[in-house]
């Protein structure tokens, strides 16, 4: 017998006490459990939880998008900046600033070799949804987000996130993850979630920012609920 | 079909770490530890502040007991329909273009990663923290074949730098403080790699940055990686790596190959139970409303991240406790290590004591059962690694009743001791006799004045410290208080006379 027949063999041998007829439909699960914990402003709460583990929150509008990246770039001191395929080309718009800032875009168009994502200093993406009850920002390789080693390898994670991409709480998130725009049949593109920045509690289990993982994450907020000029 | 028993491995032949070779039983390895002081020190912070932590943040969800309900409600689930979970998760990942592999035992699943590494022509790999193969001493077997392994998980690197064990699952670190980190990074980085920088200081933001410093260059050389999974799921193939540091996520995308090895427990049934397990795991692990970073790849995606993906799913003793329906329990564990930080015992002893990967109190029921009958004395000794307090129960996120389980493993192992001796043993002899006295009052009695006249004669200043014949070793780090000179039956019987001659009067 090969390993998984034994192995098969020896769960059912062990599980005798299941009767045959069970399904697992038939092992109740209570979800009694809240389907959020978000209470007051799901904005307000976003910020507040991502800030809580020490990466900023910088909220605007549509119309100042472009001015607001550059601002946070520059502020940072990163020049040459990953652009993942499918971001919006108008967010790009200010790419230089009178404090003497330029931006250097770098596309993944061809693909960036590992040398070159080391040696870029910062990757600007979107996400696919936030988790505002536990500060995070989930991205799926959509859009603007590229592939997951352009999110990774720089230092410094910029991402721009919109108000209405924000979910109160988990299973929310987990639900508009699921949609099977994309049906889950072996197509599914790979997930990260993203909780501030790289961090260790691995020493006297003290939290220290910053290991191997961007050490600085920036989120954006753009507060589209009166839509201004349209954009998405 | 084959018996376990035939193709378990011996203790002199194992491979695995379920449990160490030569560690001694949990009592003599409890007084070694509780003689270090600098051991001490270094656990009680860290228990304490990781247990403020936890506290804080689950009593921010006001259904955290609700959710415990659910998550151990889904593991009960998937463990009485673990073969048909199984069965489904190969037909998922496989869908999604990744390979999977069954591994009955230690040995064969550190075959089977061996072999795949090989046929990549590498010889070294970069590790993400894993239970899975700490327990099959997988680092081990790879050195055997010529494979060097590097962990990048910050603590696994103090462990390995160290030539150490892990004595905790979540921080395998926690019993070395800041201090001793700089001076291993300081003497032995350079032995594996780009040595620390000049100068270190004990800050723990400069040792993470010598970490970082140190492992970019393995990371962005790496074909290979290997690493652990938190969870499988069986409807989309989906697995999932819970990390902090971004270590995991190095190795999960940026080698070509991926070798996942995962115990055969750690499947879910459908991608939303996350929305379970990804409230109740950093919460109960790290106390943080959410991991810094938490992957989920399917399969093979073209142009992101490994193009090979290998699943080995292993078994190594996880079917043996399968088929203990009190002990089965034990499966459920998400390796949170919420019960180590809450443990009297582990913050006294630490987790090196306990003479396996699996330490505290969740190892206490695990490590002798995924042996079973192999087991040694000193599995046997590790339920007894407990005061039953119940901390561990009231911890755990996925409610496994530990106090209960360690009982149930006690009984065994007394009752297992009976069926090795020709006589009874002597806690049988005084089981069989605490029986007999305690269904006659009239026995009870008399062993109560017996035992209160006795005890008087031995004790000083009204406490017993030391008993005598078999029972010295108990009274070894107890002291006993005499037993009051009459008994309570006896002052109530006395009680009930007088109330009754003055009722008559």
């Amino acid at each position: 017998m090969n390993a998984r027949e034994e192995i098969l063999a020896r769960i059912r041998t062990a599980l005798t006490d299941v009767p045959a007829d069970e399904t697992p439909d038939d092992v109740p699960v209570p979800r009694t459990y809240q389907a959020s914990h978000a209470t007051g402003d799901i904005l307000e709460l976003f910020s507040q939880r991502v800030e809580d583990y020490r990466a900023t929150v910088i909220r605007t509008s549509a119309a100042d998008l472009p001015e607001q990246i550059a601002a946070a770039l520059a502020r940072r001191g990163a020049r040459r900046i990953i652009v993942p395929e499918g971001f919006p080309p108008h967010w790009l718009l200010a790419n230089e600033r009178p404090d003497g800032w330029s931006a250097e875009w770098l596309r993944d168009d061809p693909p960036l070799s590992l040398t070159e994502l080391d040696r870029a200093e910062a990757v600007l993406t979107t996400a696919a949804v936030g988790i505002a009850v536990t500060g995070t920002i989930v991205l799926n390789a959509g859009p603007g987000q590229g592939r997951r080693a352009l999110s990774l390898v720089p230092d410094y994670h910029l991402c721009v996130i919109q108000a209405r991409q924000i979910a109160p709480d988990l299973p929310a998130a987990l639900a508009v993850l699921a949609e099977p725009a994309e049906p889950l049949n072996g197509t599914t593109k790979p997930l990260t979630f993203i909780s501030g920045p790289s961090a260790t509690s691995d020493i006297e289990l003290n939290r220290v920012e910053g290991v191997h993982g961007p050490r600085t994450l920036d989120v954006i907020v753009v507060d589209d609920t009166t839509p201004k000029n349209g954009e998405n | 079909m084959a018996t376990t028993d035939t193709d378990k491995t011996t203790d002199t032949d194992k491979t695995d770490n379920i449990v160490w070779l030569g560690s001694p039983a949990f009592p003599q390895a409890a007084k070694t530890a509780l003689a270090d002081d600098q051991l001490r020190r270094n656990l009680r912070h860290a228990t304490t502040t990781i247990r403020d932590k936890r506290l804080h943040v689950t009593g921010e969800l006001a259904d955290w007991e609700q959710l415990r309900d659910a998550g151990a409600a889904l593991k009960r689930r998937v463990l009485r329909h673990l073969d048909s979970y199984l069965e489904q998760l190969e037909t998922s990942v496989t869908a999604a273009g990744g390979i999977v592999h069954w591994a009955r035992d230690a040995d064969e699943a550190n075959t089977i990663v061996a072999d795949l590494i090989r046929a990549t022509g590498q010889t070294e790999v970069v590790k993400v923290k894993s239970m899975a193969t700490q327990e099959i001493g997988l680092n081990e077997a790879l050195a055997k074949e010529g494979i060097t392994a590097y962990e990048t998980d910050l603590a696994e690197l103090i462990v390995q730098l160290g030539d150490d064990r892990p004595s905790h699952i979540l921080v395998p670190a926690i019993h070395r403080n800041r201090t001793e980190i700089r001076d291993i990074f300081t003497s032995r980085m350079a032995g594996y790699g780009r040595p620390a920088p000049e100068g270190l200081t004990d800050e723990p933001a400069a040792l993470a940055e010598a970490a970082r410093g140190h492992l970019r260059e393995k990371f962005l050389r790496a074909k290979v990686a290997v690493s652990g999974a938190n969870f499988a799921i069986a409807e989309t193939g989906t697995i999932g790596v819970v990390e902090s540091e971004g270590n995991g996520r190095m190795c999960l995308t940026l080698p070509e190959t991926l070798i996942t090895v995962m115990g055969i427990e750690k499947v879910l049934p459908q991608f939303s139970d996350l929305e379970v397990f990804l409230q109740l795991l950093p919460r109960a692990s790290t106390g943080e409303r959410m991991n810094p970073y938490t992957s989920m790849w399917t399969g093979v995606t073209p142009g992101d991240g490994p193009q090979s993906f290998h699943l080995v799913l292993i078994d190594n003793g996880r079917t043996l406790t399968l088929t203990d329906t009190v002990g089965r329990q034990a499966l459920a564990c998400i390796r949170c290590s919420a019960c180590l930080n809450v443990c009297p015992v582990y913050e006294r002893t630490g987790g090196h004591a306990y003479g396996s990967v699996y330490p505290g109190p969740i190892g206490a029921i695990l490590a002798p059962q995924l042996v079973g009958a192999a087991g040694s004395k000193h599995t046997d000794s590790l339920p007894f690694a407990s005061t039953l307090c119940g901390a561990c129960y009231d911890a755990c996120p996925v409610k496994i009743n530990i106090p209960e389980v360690l009982v149930h493993l006690r009984a065994k192992v007394v009752e297992s001791k009976q069926e090795h001796h020709l006589l009874p043993t002597p806690e049988a002899v005084a089981m069989h006799t605490a029986r007999i006295v305690f269904n006659s009052p009239r026995l009870l009695g008399a062993g109560q004045r017996l035992g209160a006249a006795g005890a008087r004669l031995i004790s000083r200043g009204g406490v017993i410290r030391g008993l005598p014949g078999p029972l010295r070793g108990w009274s070894r780090s107890r002291d006993t208080p005499v037993p009051a000179k009459e008994s309570f039956r006896a002052w109530w019987s006395a009680r009930e006379q007088k109330y009754e001659g003055e009722e008559r009067q």
